[in-house]
């Protein structure tokens, strides 16, 4: 009898190894299948932007090239040298570089000290005046188009580096400001208050007992703002045209060009181009991206 | 004079930030909702002319077309990448080997611009040398995939490119809330006999209420700001079958420059927005002050 029972548990423990066994391998396909659902669009834009338009018209999306053809990535940065109706991404892409280094510091800026303030120096309302800036982070940004083209207008810096430069410092006011108050917010107050009747000022307490913390949430919220802005159209195509346009402007601008006949290859290259900056800082700093992304928690 | 400076330093370093999100978040919302009540054309004007561009706008063929993509893009969008989003979530969640190559790949698209992706895409759901001519080439004679440049079927290739860029998101947000569920509630659950699809679906996603409704609400806002990908992808083509609000908006405004229309169609696309997202704030800020 007890014999009989041992037998039967282990009948059953010996079934449910299989049945674990068979669910840990469809586990794995399906993940599998996904990832293969998610790579396939950046294997096709590489294969293609190497190979020949001949190459091309011959095989399929997922044929290899039959050599590494780096021609279409140079005519994508460099051009082709010939002058007019010669777009090439190089100049954009410095045009972004620009844009983005600064807008990128002065949004960083204004959100660690906003976030400080609110968190450390709090103020009768500061909940509200919190809630007022947030409100930025959502509106879709066509309620400011219109005005905001007028601003630069009236500023005389509408289709210019420097105005998109005001505009992306403004609109991520709200998101860095977010990030760093949530994140002071779990800095022990107590920290700041001893400073305090020590005597330290307020710009004392945030360079000597906050910034030197504050790597995190500085890393998060650069990459956050870096590839928000780097990856901006609607700003870059609404207040900048010809010359003075961003790297993603240009690359819609150059794959919609039906001047002669479409280059897929070229196409492909610059579309890696423009995505590289970013691409990069993902696979280098992948954590501090999800972080960003998780806890701002919205993609305008 | 210094003593005053001292006791207002926060407020004085406040300032900025506030002024300028005033200005240029709120007072140009009002500028906008202004003009959307004034027959501005090129110019703005500023005599009130009554709710004329809300009529002209609800009146307009390409603004319901719009209208009615959204809804198809948001529910499709929607579904799509929360399913997408909670299996490879919960697949992910099983001590899988190489998990974190697993995620670096599914949330890959999100660092990139949809300008980027949309002409990957676009060239990918060609008909000439695109999928089309894959299978074709693969023996599957007729084989046809040309919903890129079919009016009806359109809308649903900006679906497809929108699903894959961001249903990583909603694996990571889900992730996320996974992980912070405590052993002890899975373990007990295990003791007292459930299985594990017992557990994510009786106990753990019910206790994802939280993150369902940011995904939701994130969705949501993503989908009714759509630009940039349907600009990369269609163009709001074939003819004007795959415009979207955002798209009309700003065609209105800056092609047709029918200023005060446009700003019509802006602020229903704020309200639209404002409906979503003045529930989801009023309910974060309620759970964090009941901490």
């Amino acid at each position: 009898m007890q014999d009989k029972i041992h037998t039967s548990y282990k009948q059953l423990e010996q079934r449910s190894k299989y049945t674990n066994m068979f669910l840990r391998w469809f586990l794995y396909l399906v993940l599998i299948l996904f990832a293969l659902y998610f790579i396939f669009p950046l294997y096709v834009m590489i294969v293609t932007s190497l190979k020949t338009m001949e190459e091309i018209r011959q095989g399929t999306l997922l044929t290899w090239p039959s050599g590494l053809n780096f021609d279409s990535w140079a005519v994508a940065w460099g051009g082709r040298g010939y002058g007019a109706g010669d777009t090439f991404l190089k100049p954009y892409f410095w045009n972004s570089i620009k844009m983005v280094v600064p807008a990128v510091f002065f949004s960083t800026f204004i959100g660690a000290m906003t976030g400080y303030v609110l968190t450390k120096w709090r103020f009768k309302g500061d909940q509200w005046v919190f809630l007022f800036l947030l409100f930025g982070c959502f509106i879709p940004f066509q309620a400011i188009l219109l005005p905001m083209a007028r601003t630069l207008g009236v500023l005389g810096i509408s289709n210019s580096v420097i105005g998109l430069v005001l505009v992306h410092t403004v609109y991520g006011i709200p998101f860095t400001t977010l990030f760093f108050r949530n994140y002071y917010i779990s800095v022990p107050t107590e920290l700041v208050k001893a400073a305090r009747i020590d005597g330290a000022g307020f710009f004392k307490i945030f360079f000597k007992i906050l910034l030197p913390i504050s790597a995190p949430i500085i890393v998060v919220t650069v990459i956050w703002q870096f590839t928000q802005i780097w990856n901006d159209f609607l700003f870059g195509s609404t207040f900048s045209f010809g010359e003075a346009a961003p790297i993603q402007v240009a690359l819609n601008n150059m794959v919609l060009s039906s001047t002669s006949v479409k280059e897929y290859n070229v196409d492909m290259a610059s579309a890696i181009i423009a995505g590289v900056p970013t691409l990069i800082v993902y696979v280098l700093a992948g954590k501090y991206f999800i972080r960003g992304l998780t806890s701002g928690a919205v993609k305008g | 004079m210094f003593k005053w400076l001292e006791k207002n330093l926060p407020k004085i370093v406040m300032a900025p930030a506030v002024g300028l999100i005033g200005w240029f978040v709120y007072g140009f919302v009002l500028w906008t909702l202004y003009i959307s009540f004034t027959n501005s054309k090129i110019l703005p004007k500023y005599e009130l002319w009554g709710v004329g561009q809300y009529v002209k706008l609800w009146g307009s063929r390409k603004w319901l077309i719009a209208v009615d993509n959204l809804l198809i893009f948001t529910a499709l969008f929607l579904i799509f990448c929360v399913v997408i989003g909670i299996i490879l979530a919960i697949f992910l969640d099983q001590k899988i080997r190489a998990e974190g190559v697993l995620r670096t790949i599914y949330l890959y698209p999100m660092a990139l611009s949809f300008i980027v992706t949309g002409t990957a895409w676009k060239w990918i759901l060609n008909p000439t040398l695109g999928i089309q001519k894959m299978f074709i080439d693969w023996g599957f004679e007729n084989f046809t995939f040309d919903w890129l440049v079919n009016r009806e079927m359109a809308i649903y290739t900006i679906v497809i490119a929108g699903v894959w860029q961001s249903a990583g998101f909603v694996m990571a947000l889900f992730l996320a809330g996974l992980r912070s569920v405590e052993d002890e509630i899975v373990k007990a659950a295990k003791i007292d006999g459930a299985n594990l699809f017992t557990v994510y679906w009786k106990i753990l996603l019910p206790m994802m209420r939280p993150v369902f409704f940011t995904s939701f609400v994130i969705l949501v806002h993503i989908s009714i700001k759509s630009y940039d990908l349907i600009v990369a992808l269609t163009q709001g083509g074939p003819g004007i079958s795959t415009t979207m609000p955002a798209l009309y908006m700003t065609q209105t405004a800056f092609h047709k420059s029918q200023v005060g229309l446009s700003a019509a169609s802006a602020m229903m696309m704020f309200m639209a927005v404002a409906a979503v997202i003045i529930p989801y704030l009023y309910s974060e800020l309620r759970r964090e002050n009941a901490r």
